[in-house]
């Protein structure tokens, strides 16, 4: 709790005593008095000073006017409670904001104060806007990366749980790179930082959640807009009850229909309102950034509740990225002779495909010799004395290699031996295996429309499209291609593209929603995207979207009550049922309300 | 040009949406964007010297709300 926050409690005290003083004694009046000042001092002074400045219209105004005028009309108790509701009400309004913005970014706020650096060989602690790029830090277990890097030394199980909400800690090793933010939990490390603290993932994430309530969405306009013609709207009421009552009645009511217009005077004020709603999506972008989803902006929270259509890439996206084997067919060899002789073979090579054919076998033999690899086009290598051919399709024929099969389309890597045909080996995409649970529950929460969109070829699409039960697949599709895709379903709602972000950033910028995925520490990715899902799975599309509905419910929710207390109010207020009392509550208490409803949705599950 | 801000003691969102509009209207501003949670102004100022901008943009900030500071950074 603030200093401040502590003075308004012990002011609140002395004059709630003195109130209750004041009416056990006989002449109480100037003790009341004193009462008022010492809570409502500061109240008056604020109302003062700006009404000089020439903007009148805010709470500490009207508060003033309400409560200075009820003592004018003999309502000395009503007077002093306005205030004292208003600064007890402003009180906890205030404390849940402050706590609110906290229990949003304090997950990426506990940086580290202090970075051990090594300089010349010697340790140096400094702190981490000071590193440069190409320092050499030490990191202990139990403390959190300051700056990106690449460990040079020793290895790690790091918890990554503030940055892609998952929960497993992961293993880092020589050459693998670490991101701020990351808590080391058991090994010494020694990085060498690629990034200074400004650039690095943490400080990014943080800058990116707290500029997000900045991207205003449309409703939050809506309701600024409202609130500045609600304002003199009500005021004038307030006048006009005031006047025109008294004038047709008689002046003997004159005191009554004033005491009305305080309380609308009082109920006038759009603070609720305009807080209501911006506190509902900065509780979303909160919920989402703790479960590794960033949002960049509230408007980009509120298309995705209108969300239709969702358009996935496939390759790195509703697959793994990474291949295996689905068929070997081969040309009068026993087929382990020729697995054995491809894999040692392949051991060789870095090529993604040379991986997949080689995982699981460990080949370090070393019966291969003038071993060469031709970009692009596959391997040329002496095994066991025969001369080894391994490669794609244009490969074999540029080496004039004859008799081959029929080709198919799917990926495929062709061997020959000694200049004969010998087998293929075919090559699928691994599918992710939460796709399948993630597009039946995209299905649940509305979505129409869940189409395919990948460069890919056919043969290859297809198998995904009848794991999945998609819509519709196109394939063989360029980067300007999808955007023109993407179009097609513009019409019935929003649509939604899915990507890695690696190859789609023309499509993931042009798409009402772009969501990035896997994208940690993809810097391109996080610039285009409006969404980037940190962790690696298809889940956080389900998720972000139950959070945008979350949030929607939640910012109409207070929308709602807010609007509908200060008009039950404002009519209770106008027959002269609800008193001051009630109209202090219509104001800070519906922002309390608003409040507390926003935090809801970061406290509740799924 | 964007500069960034921090506006301290911002208590009303009310308050932070009309400094906003007002804010708009200044020459030489092109964008503004004031957060009431996060505290935060950002602003899109034309190319220049825009010194005397941002002391007039402290300037409404403070007739608004007399109690607010505000801390600019450069930003990119």
């Amino acid at each position: 709790m603030t200093r401040e926050n502590k003075i308004t409690i012990y002011k609140i005290a002395v004059a709630a005593i003195l109130y209750v003083l004041s009416l056990l004694m006989k002449n109480g009046l100037p003790v009341a008095v004193a009462a008022y000042i010492v809570v409502g001092y500061d109240v008056l002074y604020r109302a003062l000073k700006k009404l000089l400045c020439g903007h009148a219209m805010d709470e500490n105004f009207l508060m003033s006017i309400a409560s200075v005028g009820a003592f004018c009309i003999g309502e000395v108790h009503e007077g002093i409670f306005v205030i004292l509701f208003y600064k007890v009400g402003q009180l906890f309004e205030e404390m849940a904001v402050v706590r609110s913005r906290r229990s949003i970014t304090a997950l990426l706020e506990k940086m580290p104060e202090k970075v051990c650096v090594l300089r010349d060989g010697a340790e140096v602690v400094m702190e981490p806007d000071m590193v440069k790029v190409g320092d050499e830090i030490i990191i202990r277990p139990g403390e959190r990366v300051a700056v990106d890097g690449v460990i040079l030394d020793g290895f790690a199980a790091m918890d990554t749980a503030s940055l892609t909400g998952e929960s497993a800690p992961r293993e880092y090793g020589i050459g693998d790179e670490v991101v701020s933010g990351f808590i080391n939990l058991n090994g010494h490390v020694r990085v060498r930082a690629t990034k200074i603290f400004e650039d690095s993932t943490a400080y990014k994430i943080l800058e990116l959640v707290e500029n997000a309530t900045l991207h205003k969405a449309k409703t939050e306009n809506f309701i600024t807009k409202f609130a500045a013609v609600y304002t003199p709207i009500v005021v004038a009421l307030a006048a006009g009850i005031a006047i025109l009552p008294p004038l047709f009645v008689g002046m003997d009511s004159f005191t009554v229909w004033l005491h009305r217009a305080f309380v609308f005077l009082v109920v006038s004020c759009p603070c609720a309102l305009v807080i209501s709603v911006p506190l509902g999506f900065f509780g979303g972008i909160g919920k989402a950034s703790r479960s590794g989803i960033l949002i960049k902006g509230s408007n980009y929270l509120e298309i995705l509740s209108r969300v239709r259509a969702v358009a996935f890439d496939k390759t790195g996206t509703l697959t793994t990225g990474q291949f295996h084997i689905a068929k070997v067919e081969t040309n009068g060899w026993e087929k382990d002779a020729f697995m054995q002789m491809v894999t040692t073979v392949e051991h060789n090579s870095k090529h993604a495909l040379a991986v997949a054919i080689c995982s699981g076998e460990d080949n370090s033999e070393k019966n291969v010799t003038e071993f060469e690899e031709i970009s692009g086009l596959g391997i040329r290598a002496v095994y066991d004395g025969h001369a080894v051919l391994c490669g794609s399709r244009r490969f074999m024929e540029n080496q004039e290699i004859r008799d081959l099969p029929k080709a198919v389309e799917s990926t495929c890597v062709y061997v020959a031996v000694d200049g004969t045909y010998a087998g293929r080996i075919l090559l699928e995409d691994t599918l992710r295996p939460e796709a399948i649970c993630s597009v039946e529950a995209l299905r649940k929460h509305g979505v129409q429309q869940i189409v395919l969109l990948t460069g890919d070829t056919a043969d290859n699409a297809q198998k995904v499209e009848a794991a999945l039960g998609l819509d519709a697949v196109y394939t063989e599709l360029l980067p300007q291609d999808k955007v023109l895709k993407m179009g097609e379903y513009a019409s019935k709602g929003a649509v939604a593209f899915v990507g890695d972000g690696i190859n789609d950033a023309p499509v993931l910028a042009s798409a009402d929603i772009g969501i990035a995925m896997g994208a940690f520490g993809s810097d391109v990715a996080i610039e285009t995207a409006d969404v980037v899902l940190l962790k690696d799975s298809v889940c956080g599309v389900v998720d972000v979207l139950k959070i945008s509905k979350q949030t929607m419910r939640i910012v109409k929710q207070n929308i709602l009550f807010a609007l509908t207390v200060k008009f039950l109010i404002l009519l209770f207020g106008a027959l002269g049922i609800a008193g001051m009392w009630a109209a202090v509550f219509a104001d800070v208490g519906v922002s309390v309300l608003a409040i507390l409803n926003a935090m809801r949705l970061m406290f509740t599950d799924k | 040009m964007i500069v960034r801000g921090k506006i301290e003691n911002l208590c009303c969102g009310n308050c932070a949406a009309k400094m906003q509009d007002k804010i708009a209207k200044l020459d030489g501003v092109l964008e503004v964007k004031i957060s009431f949670i996060t505290q935060k102004i950002i602003l899109d100022v034309q190319d220049g010297n825009f010194e005397n901008l941002l002391a007039e943009v402290e300037k409404i900030i403070r007739k608004i709300e007399p109690d607010c500071k505000v801390k600019f950074e450069a930003g990119v």
